[in-house]
């Protein structure tokens, strides 16, 4: 089984729009919605939802004021600021440490697990796909991206799926480093501007330090043909393998809008182009995969 | 007064929004704060000058073997499994640590005394119009940018108007970026993604209580979503700025909108002034 993470560094890169295809174009695959503070995937795979959890995340204190002597301790102890001097705990500040807990001498602090998301499984057309929704401002990203990579890794491994392919968040912080993290390949979907070649440059030296393998697609090429060329050879010169670039095409935004993927979608150039990409990264995952075996 | 520009989605055009209004802004007076620490973008098209790079730091405890008595104190405490005995040692995991410090309080030897791991950088300067511009800078492989986030904000004169150019998505980071702020301008871009993201921002902004407005970003004239959805809410829309070819190469470039399209300054202009009307009416100004 082989584990293909989709990042992009840069926000808006077309990522999720590249997943879906891919998702649709695998003969068998689990797809992971990663990005699970702003999840897109399900809003352009259609999908009968099978299973819905809450998910359990970090601890939050709570103060009893019936209980609290309002001696201070805890006030004093916690490290957030999130403890007013009337002593009620911000839960948006609350880090859930659990100091306060410890240190109340009349043991008025509650510490209760919470409830941060939910993560659904659902049937699409080319197999299940797992993903999430984190609950408004709830921390614990990088905790439910783990979770969700690893009921993909059971799902394929009971059924024998070859391949999962994984939506990842933007950024380079704690949910992109959950979703990256022993992942067989990396495709990085930038697009040809300033702040794409600056964002790709992070996402590489995480996947180096990381030690993924790493693909470059660069979507929206014809915007700057210039800035795509440089980063060609950037990729050349960083031992990232080229898998391709998209045009700019209408029908992107068009297959959003129709709630599909843009290969079911559509037959013009983006959609070409993204089928070519989707070839040039299979061979390979699969020549590795064959060496392995 | 803080207005933070914020999305939910990435990509929308926050940087773009957040670089082109102070760029017009009358007199130099705005002051940028970058806190997309993962992917910092502002300096790409401020360029700021001379500037100066602090490394910031967080604490994270490191043991002296010396004078532990292996009691576990400080395994018991942590709530993030960042540090445990294994056999006859303390073992500490400087990445998972979130600095509560509760080990050191706890230890009943002294044996933990604080030592710092390097978030990144936080990064200074001012461009050629003046704009002053302050951002941080995520360590590659460092998972925490809420630290760094804080304390990008900690620099933030709070009788100046400053432009916080925040994180994508809905999660600590932005929140993080978001908290305290006067006001947020929220980039939205007319698609089902943009929209379904933007819907979970405007819930992060209510439980914070932070009042809001839109501008719509890469508007085609047809798409309604945004429209339709600010309606329902009752928010408004600042501005619509048109999708074309030329904007998006002017930005590839990591040019500046409203130095190199007219009507691209007239928008931004007219932008400014009615942010400025909304943020001091509905804004909380100190
Ligand atoms: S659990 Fe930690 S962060 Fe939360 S209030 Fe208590 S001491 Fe502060
Ligand atoms: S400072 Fe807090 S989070 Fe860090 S190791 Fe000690 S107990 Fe754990």
């Amino acid at each position: 089984m082989k584990e293909l993470t989709i990042i992009s560094g840069k926000g808006g890169t077309g990522k999720t729009s590249v997943t879906a295809s891919f998702a649709f174009l695998a003969a068998s695959r689990v797809v992971v919605d990663a990005d699970v503070d702003a999840a897109n995937l399900f809003l352009t795979l259609p999908h009968t939802t099978l299973q819905t959890e809450s998910f359990l995340g970090g601890r939050l204190a709570e103060i009893d004021p019936g209980i609290c002597t309002e001696c201070g301790e805890c006030l004093e102890r916690c490290q957030f600021e999130a403890i007013s001097t009337d002593f009620v705990v911000d839960p948006i500040a609350c880090e859930g440490c659990g100091v306060c807990v410890h240190y109340c001498p009349v043991d008025a602090i509650s510490f209760e697990q919470q409830t941060c998301g939910e993560r659904f499984l659902s049937n699409t057309a080319n197999g299940p796909m797992v993903h999430a929704r984190l609950g408004i401002a709830q921390e614990n990203s990088g905790m439910l991206v783990s979770a969700l990579r690893q009921q993909a890794r059971e799902i394929a491994k009971e059924n024998n799926i070859p391949l999962i392919i994984v939506d990842g968040p933007p950024g380079i912080g704690c949910p992109v480093i959950a979703s990256i993290t022993n992942a067989d390949a990396l495709l990085i979907v930038t697009e040809p501007s300033m702040s794409g070649m600056h964002d790709m440059e992070r996402v590489k030296r995480l996947a180096d330090q990381m030690r993924v393998p790493a693909f470059l697609c660069i979507n929206k090429a014809d915007l700057n043909q210039e800035k795509a060329d440089l980063m060609k050879a950037f990729a050349r010169e960083n031992n990232i393998k080229f898998a391709g670039e998209i045009p700019f095409d209408r029908d992107v935004t068009a297959s959003m809008n129709a709630g599909k993927s843009l290969v079911e979608f559509s037959q013009g150039p983006a959609s070409q182009a993204v089928q070519n990409v989707w070839q040039n990264v299979t061979s390979y995952v699969n020549d590795t995969m064959n060496r392995l075996a | 007064m803080i207005v933070t520009i914020a999305s939910g989605k990435g990509g929308t055009g926050k940087t773009t929004v957040t670089v082109n209004l102070a760029a017009c802004a009358p007199n130099a007076e705005v002051q940028v704060f970058d806190c997309d620490v993962e992917e910092p973008n502002s300096h790409l098209f401020l360029k700021p000058e001379n500037c100066s790079k602090e490394p910031i730091s967080t604490m994270v405890p490191e043991v002296d073997m010396e004078k532990c008595t292996l009691c576990k104190e400080c395994e018991k405490i942590c709530q993030f499994s960042a540090i445990t005995t294994i056999g006859k040692k303390v073992m500490t995991f400087p990445e998972m640590c979130h600095s509560c410090r509760g080990c050191e309080m706890v230890c009943p030897d002294n044996a933990i005394t604080a030592s710092s791991r390097v978030l990144g950088d936080l990064i200074k300067g001012t461009n050629s119009a003046g704009i002053p511009l302050t951002w941080g800078e995520l360590r590659v492989g460092e998972a925490m940018s809420p630290p760094l986030i804080e304390q990008v904000k900690a620099r933030i004169d709070p009788k100046a108007i400053s432009f916080v150019d925040g994180p994508p998505g809905t999660s600590c980071p932005a929140v993080a970026a978001l908290r305290n702020s006067d006001f947020a301008l929220l980039v939205a871009e007319p698609t089902p993604f943009g929209l379904n993201d933007l819907a979970l921002t405007v819930e992060a902004l209510k439980k914070l209580d932070v009042p809001m407005a839109f501008v719509i970003n890469r508007d085609d004239g047809k798409s309604r979503v945004i429209d339709d959805y600010a309606a329902k809410e009752g928010i408004e829309i600042l501005a619509r700025l048109p999708f074309t070819r030329e904007a998006a190469a002017v930005c590839s470039k990591g040019l500046l909108l409203v130095d190199e399209i007219p009507e691209m300054q007239r928008l931004f202009k007219d932008l400014y002034s009615r942010l400025m009307q909304k943020a001091d009416k509905g804004g909380k100004i100190k």
